[in-house]
């Protein structure tokens, strides 16, 4: 598989999966040394979820790009991932980012997907209606850490920093509407390139149990 | 020749790999059931896409199907089908009995923070309704963590979907 353009349909659901395994991926890495026990156990089931819709995503991508959920995720180079820059960053040990990119991504997640529950083609509309069922939960638990952080100097600095990353996620049509939600003028935004270092460190921990295994092992 | 009825039957004695005490079909992940002639066709909608239960739901209803003398063809369906709707008033019940409060309804608009913390859901061991959202999130993505002030008791609440 190349970086080659893939049909819009694929194009659409590897970028949308790819978001949500790496950000899965990221959120789990405060599994175990979250601040509280409590938020090692949401930040857990919030990169479970993901990863969930990741691999739904997936399998109807392989529909199209051939093999399965597993070799999509894991089989490509690094440079063939689509995944938008925001999710890509190691914030951990730092909370306030941490909150900050749950906020900013949620809601934008929230856009994208009702758009999507909307689209024309009947097996997208009801992944999407499938996966915003999930999303609930995630958008209550950001809600619930913005009205506790919302005036903290860090958080303030870290929403500032982290804006042109959250338009990012979003096609352009759809920013205006996160612009709107979020209470901020629109900037420029920091788009969907080639993934840089820091995802290349993630993606050789992410794909090592499946590139020292034999081509063609079974888990 | 196996019949509908008895593949349902099948199916009805697999418990849910995670909460045993209820089965797949009380929990609502059978959607159909049809055979034709040795062949059994089985959708398959399953709950929270990122459930490690679902392989194990997958396999076990390959394996009833199979002891039924007939050739097995699970098709999960990735569609919207599946809510917590979908658990049996039956299903429901055994679920409070096992220490696990069942999901309230759905209804027209997704929950909200102010819903979930007001002492309205039941506590499965006493039946107060004094509890309190201590975690949206807990051993599972489907359930959250409450605690009854009346019996002093966490318990897991399911979560609507």
């Amino acid at each position: 598989m190349t970086r080659a353009q893939a049909e819009p349909r694929t194009e659409l659901l590897l970028a949308l999966a790819d978001d949500e395994l790496i950000l899965g991926w990221r959120n789990s890495e405060w599994t175990g040394i979250a601040p509280f026990l409590e938020e090692d156990v949401a930040f857990s089931s919030i990169a479970q979820n993901e990863i969930g819709h990741a691999r739904a995503l997936y399998e109807l991508a392989a529909r199209e790009l051939g093999g399965d959920a597993d070799s999509i995720a894991f089989d490509r180079r690094p440079e063939e991932y689509r995944c938008a820059p925001l999710v890509q960053l190691q914030l951990v040990p730092d909370w306030a980012r941490t909150i900050a990119r749950h906020v900013l991504y949620e809601t934008a997640d929230a856009i994208r997907v009702e758009a999507l529950k909307d689209h024309e083609d009947a097996e997208l509309a009801g992944i999407a209606a499938k996966i915003e069922r999930e999303e609930v939960y995630h958008r209550l638990h950001a809600e619930m850490w913005l009205e506790r952080l919302r005036s903290e100097p860090r958080y303030v600095e870290a929403v500032e920093e982290l804006w042109p990353y959250a338009l990012g996620v979003l096609d352009a049509d759809l920013r205006p509407a996160l612009a709107e939600r979020v209470g901020r003028d629109e900037v420029e935004a920091v788009e969907r390139t080639a993934p840089g270092e820091e995802f290349a460190a993630l993606w050789a921990e992410m794909t090592m149990v499946r590139r020292s295994a034999p081509v063609g092992a079974q888990w | 020749m196996v019949t509908e009825a008895a593949v349902w039957e099948a199916l009805a004695e697999i418990p849910d790999p995670e909460i045993p005490v209820i089965s797949l079909v009380d929990l609502g992940v059978v959607k159909s059931v049809s055979v034709d002639a040795a062949r059994v066709r089985i959708e398959f909608t399953p709950t929270f896409m990122g459930c490690p239960a679902l392989e194990v739901m997958r396999t076990q209803m390959e394996e009833a199907v199979a002891a039924l003398g007939a050739e097995p063809q699970v098709d999960v369906l990735l569609d919207d089908s599946w809510s917590t709707d979908r658990i049996s008033p039956t299903g429901r019940e055994k679920l409070r009995e096992a220490g696990f409060a069942p999901p309230p309804p759905r209804t027209e608009s997704a929950p909200t923070l102010l819903q979930l913390q007001q002492p309205v859901h039941r506590c499965p061991y006493c039946g107060s309704t004094e509890t309190r959202l201590d975690n949206l999130f807990g051993p599972t993505p489907c359930r959250s963590v409450r605690y009854c002030g009346s019996c002093r008791q966490p318990f897991e609440q399911f979560k609507t979907i």
